[in-house]
């Protein structure tokens, strides 16, 4: 009887082990990502996202699963608050985030469309997007002038620039025995200062990241609170079958 | 016939016994239900085989709901899947349900897998329930890489490339057969086309069918128990088994209990933690299919990887895949592997216990080495357990016959 529970919480505490194992999809290979430490159910944080977002992104980014009237209804916001504030190329609510740039015209442009952002926080995680958005640096030879630490040789410009400055990145050399050298970035230098400091940038940039890590998955407040309510009411159908249980088994000898 | 015409006209006893003249309903809930008597020291590791059926009704349930408004085309499949999580009422909660389900069909499944082989429920009279059960599995294994290709990600695609190519490795047939898989030179338009049907027409068919009969055996020669002796030699007068109590009310009492910490834990992934860091629902599924653009590092649903580590362990592609094959299959030999006299752990000797330890330990670890890079040290920590996994199963006619056994006790130890 104990053998065998003991072989029943081994097993147990093996699966265990085998649901929280990292995933197998960690984002971003083998860069270090700094934690973007979101604060998800900030409304004024997502809406200075929302505003960062149409005015920064859209332009060349669609979101095109996202509609204007969901976005309203999660952060509070007006129809009249809706259409003089993030709806520069839609009429009515209920239409989704299109891209003022064509996508046929942007990948001649580009030699790549610009993906769509739905889903891009999910895909990749938050943490991807928020050091990719700080990881643009200053690069001899690229199209844009630029290259992103976390995603090296991307056809994105830095778009914002006027408000981060322009920076370098310093790389440390290491020559291996064989002579190969690899190149491992180390830290960010500013060239020139933006309209922002480093911390209204590095909000900036969080606030944005937290709007698309809440357009990724709009229902995820609410799936938490109601979760409360169905893990309450489980507990109370629980007491009320284990006093069952132990009526009807009261007569088992 | 000449039964019901006798009747006519006189007092007919109610809508029961009319239905009873005409069709076995009381006959059958008592032979399945209020009269089956199944031992009543089961402990908790019985009660996964009721969870299996209440996962395959949830999947079933959200499964009719999320074909509604699913469109199983490449050009549509992923834009539909985010339209029912975003725009069809409680479309997420029907779609979080079904995802999450599939993973918990497979840890209810071989949770309910061990426990036979904790209590030796494979062992004679019961090989025929194991080998329905292990068809079963099978069927669950296909239904879940059916589904999985259908919201059209990048691990939907490339996973689904991946597991049907090893296919190819087969000599001779192996890419006529890939072809006639994928119905297409490439997966395409059509694979998802045919994966759909198999997904919601045929699997569905064969799992229903195959749990019916896996019942009915079970019915036959009655339920296993901890202690792994028969119930049936100590009958009352009335040829009730003494160590048995009735499926309804005492057994489903009980079930309930466990139906209800089996929801507290779904519920708790599907509301607070869908995607499960990417184990259930992978990071680089929310990024359509692209067929120029392939992942990182592919690797199948977590439930399928301890097969998968077998086969990458293996350096040759024939012989992986075969290995891979084994490696699925063998179970299904274990009512004749097993030389053992006792079934239940509890009276087996340490030899047993000791190479079942093993067994779950490289089986999760094989699990863990599927997820992760074939790094060469992985690799060869994936030979090592793959074996490891061989050896208990083909050394086990030795072992088991070898082992010292306690005696067993004549009726069941029940602890009120």
């Amino acid at each position: 009887m104990i053998k065998s529970t003991s072989i029943a919480s081994v097993l147990a505490l093996a699966l265990a082990a085998l649901l929280v194992a990292p995933p197998a999809l960690a984002a971003g290979g083998k860069v270090h990502l700094e934690p973007a430490n979101l604060e998800q159910d900030n409304a004024a944080s997502l809406r200075r996202g929302a505003r960062n977002f149409m005015n920064y992104c859209s332009g060349c980014h669609s979101a095109k699963y996202v509609r204007f009237n969901t976005i309203g209804k999660a952060l509070d916001l007006s129809e009249e608050q809706l259409i003089d504030n993030l709806m520069f190329n839609a009429e009515k609510t209920f239409e989704t985030i299109q891209a003022a740039m064509p996508a046929a015209d942007a990948a001649v442009w580009y030699g790549k469309a610009p993906p769509d952002l739905s889903l891009m926080a999910r895909a990749k995680g938050a943490d991807y997007v928020y050091n990719f958005l700080k990881g643009f640096y200053i690069a001899e030879g690229s199209p844009t002038g630029v290259d992103n630490t976390v995603l090296p040789g991307t056809s994105m410009p830095h778009v914002l620039w006027e408000l981060q400055g322009y920076q370098a990145a310093v790389f440390e050399t290491h020559e291996d025995k064989d002579g190969s050298v690899t190149k491992t970035f180390a830290d960010f230098e500013q060239l020139s200062a933006g309209s922002m400091d480093a911390e209204d940038y590095d909000d900036f940039v969080r606030d944005t990241v937290n709007f698309l890590a809440y357009i990724a998955e709009p229902i995820r407040s609410d799936r938490r609170k109601l979760g409360v309510w169905v893990l309450m009411f489980l507990i109370f159908f629980y007491i009320l079958a284990a006093q069952l249980k132990k009526a009807i088994w009261k007569d088992v000898k | 016939m000449s039964r019901i015409e006798a009747e006519v006209g006189k007092p007919q006893g109610g809508l029961i016994k009319w239905i009873d003249d005409r069709f076995p309903m009381t006959s059958t809930l008592k032979y399945h239900v209020t009269e089956y008597y199944a031992s009543k020291n089961f402990n908790w590791w019985f009660v996964f085989g009721v969870l299996a059926m209440v996962v395959l009704v949830i999947q079933l349930l959200t499964g009719i709901f999320l074909t509604m408004n699913y469109k199983p085309a490449a050009a549509e499949a992923f834009a539909s899947v985010e339209y029912i999580m975003r725009d069809v009422e409680w479309g997420w909660l029907i779609r979080y349900m079904h995802s999450t389900g599939a993973s918990f069909f497979f840890i209810v499944v071989y949770l309910h897998m061990f426990r036979a082989m904790l209590y030796g429920s494979y062992k004679k009279p019961r090989e025929l329930i194991w080998l329905i059960g292990m068809m079963i599995f099978f069927v669950l294994m296909a239904e879940g890489f059916a589904g999985y290709l259908l919201p059209w990600g990048q691990m939907s695609y490339w996973g689904a490339q991946v597991i049907i190519s090893l296919f190819g490795a087969i000599p001779v047939v192996g890419d006529a057969l890939v072809e006639i898989i994928r119905g297409d030179y490439s997966i395409s338009d059509i694979t998802l086309n045919r994966f759909f049907a198999l997904h919601v027409i045929v699997l569905p068919l064969a799992l229903i069918g195959l749990i019916f009969v896996h019942i009915v055996a079970l019915h036959e020669v009655g339920s296993n128990n901890p202690d792994g002796i028969d119930i049936k030699k100590h009958k009352d007068e009335s040829g009730k088994p003494l160590d048995g109590v009735a499926f309804h009310p005492y057994h489903t009492s009980k079930d309930l209990v466990g139906i209800i910490v089996f929801l507290m834990i779904f519920s708790a992934v599907v509301f607070f933690a869908p995607d499960m860091g990417g184990m259930f629902l992978e990071h680089a599924n929310f990024e359509p299919a692209n067929l120029t653009a392939t992942p990182e590092h592919i690797a199948p649903v977590w439930y399928y990887t301890p097969y998968y580590a077998i086969l990458r362990a293996v350096p040759d592609k024939l012989w992986g895949f075969i290995l891979f094959a084994m490696a699925v299959v063998l179970p299904v030999f274990l009512p004749w592997l097993d030389r053992c006299r006792v079934r239940s752990i509890r009276y087996r000797g340490w030899m047993y216990k000791t190479a079942l330890t093993t067994f779950v330990i490289t089986f999760v670890m094989l699990g863990w080495l599927g997820l992760q890079a074939a790094t060469p040290t992985y690799v060869m920590l994936a030979r090592v357990f793959s074996v490891l996994y061989f050896a208990f199963f083909l050394l086990m006619p030795f072992y088991t016959a070898m082992d010292k056994t306690k005696p067993e006790p004549d009726r069941v130890i029940y602890h009120d």
